[in-house]
């Protein structure tokens, strides 16, 4: 499987880290390891997309459906994002909108209304 | 075969197993065969992401119904690079491909996060020329087409 996932606590945050392909054969693994973080109580959330090197509708859907329960446990989940090229999708389909995009990390973690 | 009214210049035909796993494998080859065509460096992202979606859209409708039979894929070169993806699931039911290739994106697609309005808004957006047919029972044919520089 070409997706892997990386965790760590920074700053009162679990950061994850994704880096390969998220698609709809990998999406999955990563739409668990969210649900996993949060039922586990760590419910402030950075999904650093900084490795991702394809990103689908799947992929898409996995996030929108992790911010959704992380809200729902009262947490945040917040987006890194420097790449041009996977930010375009979240445009394309008004998810700039929805998410709290960052470009770095530390930016992430230095906003306390993130998510 | 599935789908309705074959092409005439198809080059390289390819037939995948319907799983995710597979998805991946038709990217890739697509990639590969739009810059042995021509295609512009900066257009085989878009390439990528739209046979892609094409693809994950086909194997999510077969499981779904359950259907095991392949996810075909036509490529073409005559004046244009052109990718079609055929499935062998009954159209219809939920499935809002064909209202995508008539220029109607869901305002909120986020709203379903299974992918598939995602999808369509990904697809609808990318590809400036999306042909959709579909013939009742007998799947869908989604066409996709770049220029050759």
């Amino acid at each position: 499987m070409d997706l892997t996932l990386n965790t760590r606590d920074e700053a009162g945050h679990t950061v994850l880290a994704v880096s390969g392909e998220v698609d709809v054969y990998t999406a999955p693994a990563l739409r668990d390891r969210i649900a996993d973080l949060l039922d586990s109580g760590q419910h402030q959330l950075v999904i650093d997309l900084g490795g991702v090197e394809f990103l689908d509708s799947t992929g898409l859907g996995v996030l929108v459906a992790g911010l959704n329960r992380a809200r729902e446990v009262g947490g945040s989940l917040s987006l890194v994002c420097p790449q041009e090229r996977v930010l375009k999708l979240f445009r394309i389909t008004g998810l700039d909108e929805v998410f709290t995009v960052h470009s770095t990390v530390d930016e992430a973690l230095g906003s306390p209304s993130a998510g | 075969m599935t789908g309705t009214s074959g092409r005439d210049d198809v080059t390289v035909t390819l037939r995948l197993p319907p799983n995710a796993a597979h998805v991946r494998t038709a990217r890739l080859i697509a990639a590969a065969m739009a810059r042995r065509s021509g295609v512009g460096e900066d257009v085989l992202d878009e390439v990528r992401l739209a046979v892609g979606e094409a693809c994950a859209r086909a194997v999510r409708v077969q499981e779904r119904q359950g259907v095991v039979a392949p996810v075909t894929l036509e490529f073409g070169e005559a004046g244009r690079f052109s990718v079609s993806v055929l499935d062998s699931a009954k159209t219809g039911s939920g499935d809002e491909i064909a209202a995508v290739a008539g220029g109607l994106n869901a305002a909120a697609p986020w709203a379903d996060t299974s992918g598939d309005s995602l999808g369509l808004a990904l697809l609808g957006a990318v590809v400036q020329d999306l042909e959709v047919d579909q013939e009742g029972d007998r799947g869908t044919r989604v066409t996709m087409s770049w220029p050759i520089s």
